[in-house]
């Protein structure tokens, strides 16, 4: 029986939570970083005790950490994150033009087949590529050349928080952004599109069909059906048939279709997960009551999964990095909130328990599956 | 030897503890003594000044003889007392959030 390790990124520190493969009873490590805000930790497929952390702080800025023991020590790498070239503007609150700053590393993304090549999504939104292991960071800057003069920030930011890779297809690369949407390389980075056509931001955008500035909150999608996506956009859950050419909306019976997380089960790929939240102005859950919802359809019939789950009085968040599936069989799913639980369920939703209880404000949750 | 104080996330950083020892040739100015700061310990670039503008980060503040020297020009020479290690150049994370 194998196990997991799940890796939680906080705004106090990282921590490091295993389990054996019965997901019962729980080991706690950390903080790492403590003090630090840590957006996001995810491990290389290729050598699972390869782990890269995003450490940053409104003091210190951003720092790169990596390790080779799956998380018992750490060693700080690069953290240069230099646009190429001419930085150019993007579009600011009052309509005006603002130039690209760098302000963090939202989210992390090994390749599935070498430890030491790793991409980084950043805020202001854009594309990092290391070959080094986290030495040296290279922009991958065809990316804001679509349209990036019409990105603008979100409440949260301007950041690239999503990054999918394929191991079928290696020059395949997805890339999500708030607010300004998905996009498509099919040439390892080099050149993009965007691929937004059946969002609506109606009240948002100008033009609510327009090709770019959509607020994404997260896409995820399985390895066997690599043309299949899930999105949660800021409303509307959405999916793909056609690797992002074409979107509509699978929103269903969900109580809300606002919300962040969204993933999909490790063995059935129809089978999805979102946590609803109220709404935009409200970030809490609907009537108090923390629910993953679950389609078994891929998308428009949803069922709550509740059990183990409070169901009164709960006014958390669960945002777009804190929700992960694991490979065992059953399925494990793990979700983080703002209130600093980390809830897991052993059997693909249907019972959950927390791990933690009162971890600092949960920013990512990632889990790996070890043999 | 220039006397440098970092803040506590810094020292953890940079892996040391209490004060650090540099030596600076030529004139001792706040860019000289962070230039050997960051050339001794590389893991501190970028989160002092920034790593493209080279300026000091916003919530950080730099202090010399008890006197608020941030604003000061990076050139400009340090106290005499910071120069000869009499005092301590401290970097300070400033009061921010609440």
């Amino acid at each position: 029986m194998g196990g997991v390790r799940v890796l939680v990124g906080t705004r106090k520190g990282a921590f490091v939570l295993t389990s054996d493969g019965a997901r019962k009873r729980w080991d706690v490590a950390g903080p790492h970083f403590a003090g630090w805000e840590v957006y996001h930790v995810k491990g290389s497929p290729a050598d699972p005790n390869r782990l890269y952390a995003s450490q940053t702080s409104g003091w210190f800025g951003q720092v790169v950490q990596r390790s080779n023991d799956g998380g018992r020590t750490w060693e700080p790498v690069g953290n240069q994150f230099a646009y190429d070239g001419v930085v150019g503007t993007h579009q600011w609150y009052d309509g005006t033009q603002h130039p690209w700053e760098f302000k963090r590393v939202w989210h992390l993304e090994p390749s599935p087949s070498d430890p030491d090549l790793v991409y980084a999504g950043v805020e202001d939104a854009a594309l990092f590529r290391s070959r080094d292991g986290g030495l040296s960071w290279q922009e991958l800057a065809g990316l804001r050349g679509v349209k990036g003069n019409l990105w603008q920030p979100g409440a949260g930011g301007m950041c690239a928080h999503t990054i999918l890779l394929d191991r079928a297809a290696p020059r395949r690369v997805f890339v999500a952004i708030s607010a300004a949407g998905a996009f498509r390389s099919d040439d390892a980075g080099e050149t993009w599109r965007a691929i937004n056509r059946g969002l609506e931001s109606r009240y948002v955008l100008p033009d609510p069909d327009a090709e770019v500035g959509h607020c994404v909150h997260r896409i995820a999608r399985h390895p066997s059906r690599p043309d299949v996506l899930f999105m949660q956009k800021h409303w509307d859950v959405l999916r793909s048939d056609d690797a992002g050419d074409s979107w509509h909306d699978v929103s269903g019976n969900l109580p809300s279709d606002f919300g962040f997380a969204i993933a999909v089960h490790a063995h059935e790929p129809d089978t999805v997960y979102v946590v609803p939240i109220q709404s935009d102005t409200e970030h809490y859950p609907p009537e108090g009551k923390l629910r993953v919802y679950r389609s078994r359809a891929g998308g428009n019939e949803w069922e709550a999964l509740t059990a183990g789950l409070p169901q009164s009085h709960c006014y958390v968040n669960v945002l777009r990095g804190a929700l992960a599936t694991d490979a065992l069989d059953p399925c494990g799913i793990y979700f983080g909130t703002t209130g600093g639980q980390v809830y897991a369920s052993a059997d693909a939703g249907d019972h959950w328990a927390p791990v933690v209880r009162d971890l600092p404000a949960v920013l990512s949750v990632e889990v790996q599956t070890l043999p | 030897m220039i006397r440098v104080v970092l803040p506590p996330h810094l020292r953890a950083l940079a892996r040391v503890d209490g004060e650090v020892g540099l030596e600076v040739h030529g004139p001792v100015t706040q860019r000289s003594v962070l230039d050997a700061l960051e050339a001794a310990y590389p893991v501190l670039r970028g989160t002092i000044r920034d790593h493209a503008t080279r300026r000091r980060r916003p919530f950080l503040r730099f202090f010399a003889c008890e006197q608020d020297v941030s604003l000061a020009p990076p050139d400009e020479p340090l106290p005499e007392a910071v120069a000869k290690g009499a005092e301590l150049f401290l970097v300070i994370g400033a009061i921010a959030g609440g």
